[in-house]
């Protein structure tokens, strides 16, 4: 894909991403910050895709690492999240109920 | 796959994580928003598995995703709630590893590569290394594995300076030795060791009251070390990702920069940070506090305990209470005690609200998290801003391990760290009650003056659980 292409959607995304997120109420601050932490381990795809081109083992080896990592950042990140988020929902639930 | 076809599905990808995001950021459907992302995540990977040959590779991979996805739901099922910060933080840091790496085998990897890809893939390995140290600094330090306290090394700017400018420098070759692997892999070390350095460094002198705001920034650089690392091995979703994750992040961080009354570029350049001068200063007031302080309690003992009746005296018949917790209620884990606490004062009567400051704790939102497990509804927990004038008319303040956020300090005390910080005015009220583990300054090292007014404040020494069951037998 063409540099320009890649630097074109990194902004675009970038711009996005920060008209996106204004207000958040103090309350989200940890989940959103663990959340896009565990968005942050989308590198998980770069290290995936080492592994496919990769020629020496050694280079396998460091990206297999590197998906391990990047793999720990997302599941744990996710579920992290999701427990945080479960105790701010549960009790509206009991209160409706 | 067709590449249109592809990106196309790139693009659906990139817009639900942006949705993802966007409903994170709102209480009612965060829940939802968060499994949108994960589901996105998800399917980015099978998506990753469709496009590109891994044929005779399956082992690898397989090794690579499984037990990291297995040790990674056994980790968050385990932590406790009050070690998130570290949690947080420590996940951060194999993120950006990860992106280091995926630069360092691009680079390594034999096969040359044009300048964009090299330079990217140099600046993804800079940054990713210096989100991997600070974060392990950043977690060691909030996990107390080393020293809290802000640390200047001698010359700790230049030290800064050259290890940041030296990073950058090593990219340089990283493009001109394309061909010479030996000449590669050295200056591929050699980058990754500098910029860790400069990654280390940068953080130990960050203490007290800029460390949520640290690893809010170091959080949003793992987005952008995984973005740039996507434009080295021309990865479109990637780089998407890593934009949106970078940028939201940062802005999360001005949030948080805001409320604290910061400007984020000062804080880069450690100019909030303890400077020398109150440090200097600071052992010798401290240690006083710690060795009078029981002295001075013992001598006007008539007084002070009859002072301290009153407030006491003041809590059973309240109408109106605000707690303020900070980090002390999470170290003695004593948010079952303050609900508890919430409870009896509210059968007394009284009108029970949280106060909290954007910053309570070692990350924004902590106290939210903590008061949530224990089933407060978040009704009654008030942002700075909306419960700040109230101070005054309350009949009682309750502070629980809470110092810097509400150290009246900050509106005095010229030159130190948290000068210039909004904060709590629990001084505004008649009646304080602070349940403090001691009357030490806070994290931030600067003292509280609250401690030595004697009218109208109530001081419980001690660890905060006690302290709360000690309170609520006086009811």
């Amino acid at each position: 894909m063409h540099p320009l292409i890649l630097v074109g959607i990194f902004i675009v995304s970038s711009v996005l991403g920060y008209v996106l997120i204004k207000n958040v109420p103090s309350l989200l601050h940890t989940p959103l910050m663990s959340g896009m932490n565990a968005l942050s381990g989308v590198t998980v795809l770069g290290a995936m895709i080492a592994v496919a081109t990769a020629a020496f083992t050694g280079s396998k080896l460091l990206a297999v690492i590197a998906i391990a990592l990047a793999m720990l950042n997302v599941a744990g990140g996710f579920l992290v999240t999701h427990r945080m988020l479960r105790m701010f929902g549960h009790k509206k639930e009991e209160k409706e109920a | 796959m067709i590449d249109s076809v592809y990106y196309i599905l790139c693009i659906v990808l990139a817009g639900l994580v942006l949705l993802g995001i966007s409903m994170m950021s709102k209480v009612k459907t965060a829940l939802w928003g968060n499994l949108l992302s994960c589901a996105c995540m998800a399917a980015a990977i099978v998506l990753t598995v469709v496009r590109y040959d891994f044929a005779g590779k399956w082992l690898w991979l397989l090794v690579g995703l499984v037990p990291a996805a297995v040790a990674g739901a056994i980790l968050a099922k385990r932590v406790k709630m009050i070690e998130m910060p570290q949690t947080v933080a420590m996940l951060n840091g194999f993120g950006g590893a990860a992106s280091a790496l995926v630069a360092a085998v691009t680079l390594t990897d034999g096969r040359a590569i044009g300048a964009f890809e090299a330079v990217t893939a140099g600046i993804a390995l800079v940054i990713g290394m210096v989100t991997l140290l600070g974060s392990i600094l950043a977690a060691g330090k909030l996990a107390k594995w080393f020293n809290q306290r802000p640390v200047i090394l001698k010359g700790h700017k230049a030290l800064v300076l050259a290890s940041a400018l030296l990073a950058v420098l090593c990219i340089l070759p990283l493009v001109t030795c394309q061909g010479d692997n030996a000449r590669l892999i050295l200056f591929t070390f050699l980058c990754a060791a500098l910029a860790g350095a400069f990654g280390w460094l940068f953080v130990l002198r960050v203490g007290g009251a800029d460390m949520p705001i640290t690893i809010s920034l170091l959080n949003s650089l793992s987005g952008v070390a995984g973005g740039i690392a996507g434009m080295a091995i021309g990865e479109p979703l990637l780089v998407a990702v890593g934009g949106i994750v970078g940028a939201s992040g940062l802005i999360l961080t001005e949030v948080m920069c805001r409320a604290m009354n910061r400007k984020l570029s000062a804080i880069l350049t450690g100019a909030t940070t303890v400077s020398a001068a109150p440090k200097a200063a600071d052992p010798a007031p401290a240690e006083a506090v710690e060795e009078e302080a029981p002295a001075e309690e013992a001598a006007p003992v008539v007084d002070k305990a009859a002072e301290e009746q009153k407030v006491f005296d003041a809590l059973k018949a309240a109408k109106n209470v605000i707690i303020v917790p900070g980090y002390g209620m999470a170290l003695s884990q004593a948010q079952y005690a303050v609900r508890e606490l919430k409870d009896a004062l509210e059968a007394n009567g009284a009108q029970v609200r949280f106060a909290i400051h954007p910053v309570a704790g070692r990350m924004p939102g902590h106290m939210n998290v903590l008061l949530c497990e224990v089933d407060i509804p978040y009704e009654d927990l008030y942002q700075m801003e909306d419960i700040n004038d109230d101070f005054r008319a309350a009949d009682v303040t309750l502070v629980i391990g809470a110092n810097d956020v509400m150290n009246p300090a900050a509106n005095t005390a010229e030159g130190t760290p948290i000068y210039g910080m909004p904060v709590l005015n629990v001084g505004d009220c008649k009646n304080v009650i602070i349940c403090n583990f001691d009357l030490n300054p806070g994290y931030a090292g600067v003292p509280n003056p609250l401690y030595e007014r004697t009218e109208g404040v109530a001081l419980l020494i001690g660890d905060a659980k006690e302290s709360l069951t000690r309170l609520k037998g006086m009811l």
